[in-house]
């Protein structure tokens, strides 16, 4: 692949710099990653790291990665300046990467077809997926009616209850929504119930996980193909503004939108890293999802990363406004970020978000999905600290249509 | 206190399998379980699995995730794993923990196993730590003369079973098929092949688990194995009872069945 042809992809641009921010053999990122899981678990994982060792250095396999990239799922996707708003952060320049334009309306998408190609690479003719807001099921069940493969989505009941739409979405596009009434009905049980599914059809699926927690080799898959984020916008920030910015900001949950900009800023010491989680009704009212910044070292979903637990190491219940946040675990690199200081994690309240999703949508014409309004709200705060000279790149990682129903009871429209 | 070791030993001079039971702490409720775990050392389980119950059961299917919710609901804490342990141990069984691998590392591994080892506890089982994460239990385990059982499981290669045998004391768990926890109405040819391939990589005794629920497959897997283990059939048995009485009856019922089932009839 060659610049001429107007690549957006070389196997450099889909793997990293490989210097020294990735895991190692046992999927490791310092002492957070590694594998959980049930010992059956095992080959088929093994066979998936196999297999995405030989696609990311296979020429065919990053060209038909690029090729939906752009064809399909419209990339690159612009930066977008947004003066008004910006007004409201001290004067620092804000500056969006639109990964709200994207096919399915979030930065899913980039992930989702990297590993549907995997899917087919590997044989295997069944797509299994969780999802929380319905985004990654939206986006899985998408890139299946793409590639004919058949799909499941797990969700909880309590997301196919607030998100139909996105249920009505994935049924459109042909994948079997399995509503999940274990445990709190939400996103992780929705992935205990996966698991369940996959442990018992290894020959047939493949588990296309949706963020960068889980065991190994996903944290660093998920990772790599969500890295066109930060790759694009380090090319698009350098020629409109001549420098590098100040500062990145992106809402995490399980984390992958986050690492997707942060990772190609990681070698830029002058960069500042910065991630949002979802901080509910307040840290006090202990109804939050504020895994890196309140919870504790443990494993979840296969993982060693921040679980929000209790002292016996039991899963506490998340709460968000967001359903793409309310997860109590975070994927591994995230933790190994927070813990050597390369970026800092910060909560943003319901009512904060919501405050920055009004306001995007009137002073500039965008309504962003709720889960990215926490990174917008991070910006405007982060801007009144680094005042009127910085430039702070957020990462709009996804657009507000999902959250209609959400905003409707909320602003009562 | 029984060890693993002198169970085995005994079944073999028997000439029949040993049988594991499994019942969750704090289910049907904390002194219940004692009671229910009591009436399967009564009916013939050599050997109880004592589950610590854990809110992301992943390896579980419907009827143990039931259980165990309950158990969760009963404010079930490590301390009552605990005294449920001490009150099984006196019964003269082996009992062990099993248990997923978070709530010991956020107790701390070596408090965990020391307070085991002092409940009378011999071991654990560990469904989701593997070899490559299993090194700080194994040595606190040892440390505290507890056994540490893993799973083998039929998508095994070969030098995965060699690797989880190696770390293995007491026994190996041979899951019977791929997938979760859960009465199936037969147990496949998988089973017995993974038994014989695991064999050839330990000489510890290799028990299977996983959908075992009745006597006549009982017998089938005491045909091969050393040691057939029920989870979910004595749960069901509780869950479906009308009171506590009748939950025990059933419990004992199916014990006496598997128990013979275990000899070979």
């Amino acid at each position: 692949m060659t610049e001429k042809e107007g690549a957006l992809l070389s196997a450099a641009d889909l793997v990293g710099n490989r210097a020294g921010d990735d895991p190692d053999s046992s999927g490791r990122f310092g002492a957070f990653g590694g594998r959980f899981v049930p010992e059956a678990l095992v080959p088929v994982l093994d066979e998936v790291a196999v297999a995405y060792e030989k696609a990311k250095s296979d020429p065919e396999f990053l060209r038909e990665f690029d090729h939906l990239l752009r064809t399909y799922a419209g990339r690159p996707t612009t930066l977008t300046d947004v003066p008004r708003f910006s007004e409201h952060a001290g004067g620092a320049r804000i500056i969006l990467k639109r990964e709200d334009l994207t096919h399915t309306g979030a930065h899913k998408i980039n992930n989702v077809l990297g590993q549907a190609l995997l899917t087919k690479r590997m044989g295997k003719t069944r797509v299994i997926a969780e999802t929380g807001a319905g985004q990654h099921g939206v986006a899985t069940a998408t890139a299946c009616a793409l590639l004919g493969l058949e799909c499941v989505i797990y969700m909880g009941e309590v997301d196919c209850d607030r998100q139909a739409l996105n249920v009505a979405r994935m049924k459109l596009l042909g994948a079997s929504v399995v509503p999940v009434a274990t445990g709190s009905r939400t996103l992780k049980d929705a992935i205990n119930e996966a698991f369940r599914d996959w442990v018992a059809s290894v020959d047939s699926t493949y588990y296309l996980f949706g963020t960068v927690a889980g065991p190994h080799p996903f944290p660093e898959i998920v990772r790599d193909f969500a890295r066109i984020i930060g790759v694009e916008a380090r090319r698009q920030i350098l020629d409109l503004t001549g420098r590098l910015p100040d500062a990145v900001a992106a809402a995490v949950g399980g984390g992958s939108n986050a690492i997707g900009i942060f990772h190609a800023f990681i070698g830029d010491e002058g960069v500042a890293l910065h991630g949002y989680e979802a901080g509910g009704h307040g840290l006090e009212s202990g109804r939050h999802a504020l895994t890196l910044t309140q919870g504790s070292v443990g494993v979840l979903h296969g993982s060693r990363t921040y679980v929000l637990q209790d002292d016996e190491g039991q899963t506490i219940e998340s709460h968000s406004i967001s359903a793409g946040l309310d997860y109590p675990g975070v994927g591994p690199e995230h933790a190994w970020l927070k813990d050597t200081g390369r970026a800092s994690y910060h909560g943003i309240t319901d009512t904060e978000a919501m405050e920055a999703f009004s306001l995007l949508s009137r002073a500039e014409g965008i309504i962003p999905a709720i889960e990215s309004s926490h990174a917008l709200a991070g910006a405007l705060k982060l801007g009144r600290e680094l005042g009127s000279e910085a430039t702070i790149l957020v990462n709009l990682s996804g657009r507000g249509d999902k959250d209609m129903g959400t905003a409707m009871k909320y602003f009562n429209l | 206190m029984t060890t693993l070791a002198t169970v085995f030993a005994k079944a073999r001079a028997e000439n029949r399998a040993a049988l594991v039971g499994y019942l969750p702490a704090g289910f049907p409720t904390k002194d219940g379980a004692v009671a229910a775990a009591t009436a399967m050392v009564e009916a013939g389980c050599d050997v109880i699995e004592i589950g610590l119950p854990y809110s992301d059961p992943l390896m579980d299917g419907p009827t143990i995730q039931a259980a165990v919710h309950r158990s969760l609901v009963n404010g079930t804490r490590i301390a009552d794993v605990m005294r449920t342990v001490e009150g099984v141990a006196a019964t003269g069984a082996a009992t062990l923990v099993m248990t997923y691998w978070n709530p010991i590392y956020v107790y701390g591994a070596d408090r965990f196993a020391r307070e085991l080892a002092s409940a009378g506890g011999v071991g654990t089982i560990t469904p989701d730590l593997i070899p490559e994460e299993a090194g700080p239990w194994r040595e606190a385990s040892a440390a505290a003369g507890l056994d540490t059982v893993f799973l083998v499981a039929p998508s095994s290669p070969d030098e995965r079973i060699a690797a989880v045998a190696e770390c293995c004391t007491g026994f190996v768990y041979a899951a019977s098929f791929m997938g979760i926890t859960g009465a199936r109405e037969s147990i496949g040819s998988a089973a017995e092949t993974l038994v014989k391939r695991t064999r050839e990589h330990t000489s510890l005794p290799v028990c299977v688990g996983l959908g075992v629920g009745t006597g006549t497959q009982a017998a089938e897997v005491a045909g091969y194995a050393d040691g057939v283990i029920v989870g979910s059939a004595f749960i069901r048995r509780l869950l479906d009872a009308p009171d506590e009485a009748a939950g025990l009856a059933g419990v004992r019922e199916l014990g006496a069945e598997l128990a013979a089932g275990a000899r070979g009839r």
